[in-house]
């Protein structure tokens, strides 16, 4: 066997290679160039050495802006999963009710995610939106400009509108193909809808729903577009996460070197998720348990 | 064109082309002598590519650590993550 010729085809990379090295490694060098250095001017800089980590690792909007993070990711997991598999369930078996479902469902994924945000903005205005100027009318104040609660409500309850579509179309696949001799042979054991469930269809799903939920906490980890339009942050630093502290470092306050910084812890915390997604889904694909 | 929009300076740049050569090397080693996946202390059966990236990246998170948490020298920081490498690579 020739060992080189077998490998000739790594040439064929080279195209994916150079265009990696423009979009990413060049800017990721440069970021880190940036990191180190306090840019006082273009062209004029002071090496700091790792100030800008201590600095960044020691702020406390950012340990803030981290466990909101945290705590909006796994608010909506836990609504979305669930309400993903009622609808997957409640959708028909056949006839023309499943291209309609489909489509409806896709619907919010289509959308861009800024018009989301804008959307949603409208929607839940207090003066006329129409959720928002209805559920005044109804006698509960609601404004998210005001009130953090409010705030958080409006962001989770987009969220769940955008992205609950996907798990809902994830976990319908995975019930359409689960073989029909299943349900016949729970049938005939005189099993409950629920034991169905529990026992046929949720295993049958788990590779589907752990893609689902990989692919949500990846997303809802990195959101910045929604939010932002919806909220800028607000109020006060309320719903600013991550994604939304980092741009205003780095881009409203020119902070290059702390930007830099940031930059960089956060692109090695999503390394380490992304790596973590990786195995499970490679185990997920080979059947181990995850 | 001038690299001076980079920034470059000679931490970053040993740096970088430290993280260049070692990928270079282990492309270079995997395309003389493919590698075989194995089992060793990480959880995850790995092959000498997958040993260095979860070196090199988990080094980094312990200097971040040492960084946020201690105000001890970072060079025993460095000792810590190099050593920490070399363990990955022979027993991870």
């Amino acid at each position: 066997m020739n060992k080189w010729g077998d490998n000739k085809a790594w040439f064929l990379v080279i195209p994916v290679l150079v265009f990696v090295a423009f979009s990413a490694i060049i800017p990721l060098m440069t970021v880190i160039n940036y990191s180190l250095q306090d840019i006082l001017a273009p062209g004029k800089a002071l090496f700091v050495g790792t100030e800008w980590y201590k600095k960044v690792l020691h702020d406390y909007r950012l340990h803030d802006a981290l466990w909101r993070q945290f705590l909006f990711s796994a608010l909506v997991l836990l609504i979305e999963m669930p309400l993903g598999i009622l609808i997957a369930l409640a959708m028909p078996k056949k006839g023309w009710g499943i291209s309609f479902s489909l489509v409806t469902l896709a619907l919010p994924l289509l959308i861009p995610w800024n018009t989301i945000g804008t959307i949603w903005m409208i929607f839940v205005r207090p003066d006329i939106g129409l959720f928002g100027a209805a559920i005044n009318n109804l006698g509960v104040a609601f404004d998210h400009t005001r009130r953090p609660l409010d705030a958080w409500v409006t962001v989770i309850l987009m969220e769940v509108w955008h992205w609950t579509p996907l798990v809902a179309l994830l976990a319908y696949a995975g019930l359409r193909a689960i073989p029909e001799v299943y349900y016949q042979a729970a049938k005939i054991d005189g099993a409950s809808s629920w034991k169905t469930f529990y026992y046929i269809q949720l295993p049958k799903m788990r590779g589907v729903l752990t893609i689902a939920l990989l692919l949500r906490f990846m997303d809802s980890f990195l959101i910045y577009a929604e939010p932002f339009v919806l909220t800028g942050g607000g109020p006060g630093n309320t719903t600013t996460f991550l994604s939304i502290y980092l741009v205003k470092i780095a881009v409203l306050q020119m902070d290059l070197g702390p930007g830099g910084a940031f930059s960089l812890i956060y692109f090695l915390i999503v390394l380490l998720l992304s790596f973590i997604f990786y195995q499970v889904l490679q185990r997920v694909g080979k059947g181990e348990k995850v | 064109m001038t690299l001076e929009w980079m920034y470059w300076t000679l931490p970053t740049a040993i740096f970088c082309i430290a993280i260049f050569l070692a990928l270079t090397g282990m492309t270079i080693w995997q395309t003389v002598s493919p590698s075989v996946e194995r089992r060793g202390f990480l959880p995850i059966p790995t092959t000498p590519g997958d040993r260095l990236f979860i070196g090199l990246v988990s080094a980094l998170y312990i200097q971040l650590a040492w960084l946020g948490l201690t105000d001890l020298s970072l060079w025993i920081a460095l000792l810590v993550g190099v050593g920490w490498i070399v363990a990955v690579m022979l027993w991870g």
